[in-house]
Order: structure tokens, then C-alpha cells, then sequence
């Protein structure tokens, strides 16, 4: 791997190297509590806090972590940052505390923070881990704000709790069940993908399936059958 | 003897009169004997065949069941359209796919409603997976699923049959997007509803006849029969899958209906209440989404039997003829590759091959 700048670690995790659009890491977060945007704020806010917290930490501490019992290091530096933003939520958002349920604990084992301590913290200095960290947790926050604003705004008509489609939206009660995570991800994915792989190929991505290339495609298809 | 490779080849081929040009053999490749039927011809004879089905519903609901139809069948056509390959639409499928769509839907269902769930039917269902003979679940089906997920109350909602023949529902013509208005005509339980909740039964000539609450194709049994026979006679439904389908839950009705006659109904009843008519002949036997060998469509249609009334009878839905051929399609390329054909000229399974001396 080529050695990245500085300002690389911090920009590249949010866009380019996504934790959930690309890496497909931590999708139990992102499936599971994206139900209404106050939700995914408040856990993209909770891992973005873990996960600068513990990035920044255990770089600090990599000289003095043997080798053989890092994982286990790493759980218990996590953990204690998992606690810390357990008691906050608990003291001062009881609601969406009492929500978000097992999912604050379930931090300690989300793979984004740990595939960051292993990847990256643990072979870098405190100021690059911290910027990664910032920068993984921004992308982790943008993600959060797709999915729930999306599941949020047509599932129950409203964002944050306010009826931002009018008072009389039908809701699609679909979006707000697990199905509608599952569906909401795919369709996210399938975009970026689409987007991707648009940009891979050098032509500009538009909005709409390509007339270009499905003409071509209609005019080959004539020529066999001819 | 003379083959073609004596004839010389013609020098001019614009010098040779009409009566040579016939005589001329032409090499081709492979098939040489077309049937005139092609998947378009299927299709669309298909829709004809469902001509009946949406008029029958049309005498008992009226005109809102009518432009139910109609608006689950432009949603399909609108993203076909929009997103499928050119041509696509020509082939007659998304105008099965929005027909049936309407026709498992109740009579005043909002007409917006209609048309998004065939619009996610085509969308989800078929073109992301490629289009035509490319999607592993029906997407008609998969609109429904969507419409019951998205929708519980709406879709739940049943109109009885009868009143006058242009009575446009309030629900019906519901602003897009916007909340359903109280539904205003009398609303009546469907058949399964009081047989799962009151455990009142239906009379069975009402459920034949059609002359009961429930989804647009759920209501006249005998049509459906009769249009599904053509089907079969005309050799674009396997009868296997029908057969298997219908028989399996006849038969599992007909136990648990021995066993506790006062909670469950018999097979009679079964069969021809609900959607499982109509999903035994037109949606379990969608050539795409069904098994391609013989044994593979009797393990098919009997799962899918039998999945049926286990939900009818001790699931929390009324009805699970949706779900259990959305289940079934899962099974399709499992089942496919278990019920593989021996190929020509090698031993059975677990049968040493015999080598020629």
C-alpha cells in the first residue's frame, strides 16, 4: 500500500472510502436503528465519538500493546468509550436511548471501529489515527443521515417529527420496517455502484439509464435478427 | 445423387428468376422447424384469457374495480418504459404483471396506491434483475407484497359486491400520496376473514359464483377455473403446477377439517376461497419464476399448497396464497437442481456406469 498524506486519511473514509457504502462494514447499525432520523443522528453521533476516542487511544498505546492480546486491548479501549457515551445518551436522551436498546452496547463489537484500530490505528501516529477516525466517523454520520432520512421522510411523512410532506402523507409503514432498511441500503448501493462504475468507465453519470448505449444495444440486436 | 455441394454456386444471384430463387437451398443454423407461437403471442393470449376474469370482477365491483386494474397496469407499463430494455414493452409482460397485480387488489383501493405497487413490482421485481426471464419472484406479487407492507389498512379494506354499476368509491380516487378518506361504502369481511375470525362459514356457491367481498380475482372461482383450463389446453400452463398446487391444499384441508370440522373449513371451501384460484393458474405458473422439470413443478405447486393452508389456518393472516408463492420462488433454483433429469446414456445415481466392451 502506498504511503497516503495526512489530509488523505481525513477526506478519503468519507466519500471515496466509505465505511458502509464501499466497505460494507458496521450494516448491523445501519440497518437495524435507522428507523427515524433522530435515531441514526444520535448512533452516527455515539460511533463518530467511539470512534475517534479509540482510534486516538489505542495509537497512543500501540507501542505498549503485545502483539498477541491486542484484539482484547482494543475491545476493553473501545468498551470504555462504548460506556462513557452509554451513560451520556442515557442522562440526557432517555428516549432515544431507550431506542436505540442493545445497539449503543453493540458498538464495542462494530467492525468499522475495530477494522479502524486494527487497519490503521495500530500502525500509525495519534494524529493521523485521530483524523482517520474523524474521517471514517463522518462518512459512518453521513451514512446514518441517508438511511434514516430516507426511511423517515417516506416512511412516517415526516423528519424529526415534523410533517414535512403535509399532514395528510400516507405513510409507507414498509420503510419503517426491517424490510424497508434492507431495501433502502440495496437501493443506496445499487446508486453509488451504478455511479462507480459510470465513473470507472470514463463517461459522465447521468440521472436516467443511458439512451446512448441502449440504442447501440437495439441497433445490434436488429442486425442479428436481419 | 446430387447434394448441395454438386450444385454450383450462383454467379448472379440477381439474374435468377423467382422460380430458381425457390429452388435455391438455403444453409441455416439451427431451429428449422419454428412454431409461429412466440413469447409475445403467449403473452398476449394470455391477457385475453384474462379478459373474463377482470369483467367478472367488473359485474361484482363495478367501475373502481375496473380502473383498479387499469392503474396497476400503467404503473407497470410507465417503469417498463422508463427503465426496461427497448422493446420490452412490446412483449405483453408488464401488462400481465399489472392485470394480475390489480386483480389481487380490493375493489375502491386507491388508484395511486395501484400504480406505485406495479411501478415497484417492475422496478425492484424485474428490471433490476434484468428484465424479462431474468427475475426470481413474480413481480406482481412482490407489488403486493410491497402495497401489504406499505399500506396494512387500505389493502385490507373490502367493499362488498353488488351496488351500482358506476360508483366511483371515495377511496379510489384518493390524491396521490395523500391519506385514504374513511372508506364510505358498506365494507364486508371476505370469506377467509369470517372463516379465520368468526369462524362463520360462506355458502359454497357464493365463493363459485363470485358474489362475495374480497380482492377483484379472488371472488369468481369458476371463471378463473374455466380461464385457467383454456390455458392448459392451449399448453401455456403446466397443469402439474395447478394440479399439485390445488391438491395439496385440497388434501391438507381435508384432513384438519376431519380432525376439528368446527375450526377449519374443508377442502371445497379452500380451494375456491381467496387468491389461491388465481395464484394456482396465472401466478405460481409464471414460466420464469417456476421450476423446469416435471417432478421439480409437483414439489412446487404441493409446497406451495400446502403452504397455503398452513397460514390460512394457523398463521396470523387470513389469506397466504402471496406469501406462499413468494416463498416458493425462493425454492425454484433449488429444487431445479435437485430434480435434475439423468443425462442420456450415463448410469443412475448410485449405479456403477457400464462400460461398453
Amino acid at each position: 500500500m502506498k504511503p497516503t498524506m495526512a489530509r488523505e486519511d481525513l477526506i478519503n473514509p468519507i466519500w471515496k472510502n466509505n465505511p458502509v457504502f464501499v466497505q460494507l462494514l458496521g450494516l448491523c447499525p445501519t440497518l437495524a436503528v435507522t428507523n427515524t432520523l433522530a435515531n441514526g443522528i444520535a448512533m452516527g453521533l455515539a460511533t463518530f465519538f467511539v470512534l475517534v476516542g479509540s482510534s486516538t487511544l489505542i495509537s497512543a498505546f500501540r507501542r505498549f500493546i503485545p502483539n498477541e492480546v491486542r484484539i482484547s486491548a482494543y475491545i476493553i479501549i473501545i468498551a470504555t468509550f462504548v460506556t462513557i457515551v452509554d451513560y451520556v445518551l442515557a442522562a440526557t436522551v432517555p428516549g432515544i436511548h431507550k431506542a436505540l436498546g442493545a445497539f449503543i452496547a453493540l458498538i464495542v463489537v462494530n467492525c468499522i471501529i475495530l477494522g479502524r484500530a486494527e487497519a490503521f490505528a495500530a500502525k500509525n501516529t495519534v494524529w493521523r489515527a485521530a483524523l482517520d477516525g474523524v474521517g471514517s466517523g463522518f462518512g459512518f454520520i453521513i451514512v446514518m443521515l441517508m438511511m434514516s432520512g430516507f426511511r423517515e421522510l417516506l416512511g412516517n411523512g415526516t423528519l424529526l417529527g415534523y410533517h414535512v410532506l403535509g399532514m395528510h402523507w400516507e405513510p409507507w409503514v414498509f420503510m419503517i420496517l426491517p424490510p424497508g432498511g434492507f431495501f433502502t441500503l440495496g437501493m443506496w448501493l445499487l446508486i453509488f455502484g451504478w455511479y462507480r462504475s459510470r465513473k470507472a468507465a470514463g463517461t459522465k453519470p447521468r440521472v436516467w439509464p443511458n439512451r446512448a448505449t441502449l440504442k447501440v444495444e437495439r441497433s445490434t440486436r436488429e442486425e442479428v435478427t436481419v | 445423387m446430387s447434394t448441395i455441394f454438386d450444385r454450383p454456386l450462383p454467379e448472379d444471384a440477381g439474374d435468377t428468376t423467382e422460380a430458381e430463387a425457390e429452388d435455391r437451398l438455403v444453409i441455416a443454423a439451427a431451429p428449422h422447424i419454428k412454431s409461429r407461437e412466440t413469447t409475445t403471442t403467449i403473452m398476449w393470449t394470455v391477457i385475453a384469457s384474462m379478459v373474463p376474469i377482470v369483467a367478472a370482477s367488473a359485474y361484482f365491483f363495478g367501475i373502481s374495480a375496473l380502473l383498479v386494474v387499469v392503474a396497476a397496469t400503467m404503473g407497470c407499463i410507465a417503469v417498463e418504459k422508463a427503465f426496461g430494455k427497448p422493446g420490452a414493452l412490446r412483449d405483453g409482460s408488464a401488462v400481465i404483471t399489472g392485470i394480475l397485480l390489480g386483480l389481487c387488489l380490493p375493489p375502491a383501493f386507491p388508484l395511486w396506491m395501484a400504480a406505485l405497487g406495479g411501478a415497484f413490482g417492475i422496478a425492484i421485481g424485474k428490471t433490476l434483475f434484468g428484465g424479462l426471464g431474468q427475475n426470481p419472484f413474480n413481480p406482481a406479487l412482490l407489488g403486493r407484497a410491497f402495497l401489504q407492507g406499505s399500506m396494512p389498512t387500505a389493502i385490507t379494506s373490502f367493499t362488498a359486491p353488488g351496488g351500482h354499476f358506476w360508483t366511483i368509491h371515495r377511496s379510489t380516487l384518493a390524491w396521490p400520496f395523500m391519506q385514504v378518506p374513511k372508506v364510505d361504502a358498506i365494507t364486508s369481511a371476505t370469506p377467509l376473514g369470517l372463516m379465520k375470525f368468526d369462524h362463520a362459514g360462506t355458502p359454497l356457491l357464493n365463493l363459485m359464483l363470485g358474489s362475495t367481498g374480497g380482492s377483484l380475482g379472488e371472488t369468481a372461482g369458476l371463471v378463473i377455473l374455466a380461464c385457467g383450463l383454456f390455458l392448459i389446453w392451449k399448453g401455456y400452463v403446466n397443469w402439474r403446477i395447478p394440479a399439485a398446487m390445488l391438491g395439496a391444499a385440497a388434501l391438507f384441508a381435508a384432513l384438519a377439517h376431519g380432525a376439528v370440522p368446527a375450526r377449519y373449513p374443508g377442502a371445497l371451501f379452500t380451494v375456491f376461497s381467496g387468491g389461491i384460484m388465481l395464484g394456482a393458474f396465472y401466478m405460481a405458473t409464471d414460466p420464469v419464476t417456476a421450476p423446469v422439470t416435471n417432478p421439480g413443478r409437483w414439489i412446487f405447486g404441493a409446497g406451495i399448497g400446502a403452504l397455503v393452508v398452513l397460514i390460512r389456518f394457523w398463521g396470523g393472516l387470513p389469506e397466504g396464497v402471496m406469501y406462499a408463492i413468494l416463498l416458493g420462488n425462493c425454492m425454484v433454483p433449488f429444487i431445479n437442481r435437485a430434480t435434475q433429469p439423468r443425462v442420456f446414456g450415463t448410469a443412475a445415481r448410485g449405479r456403477r456406469q457400464e462400460v461398453a466392451p
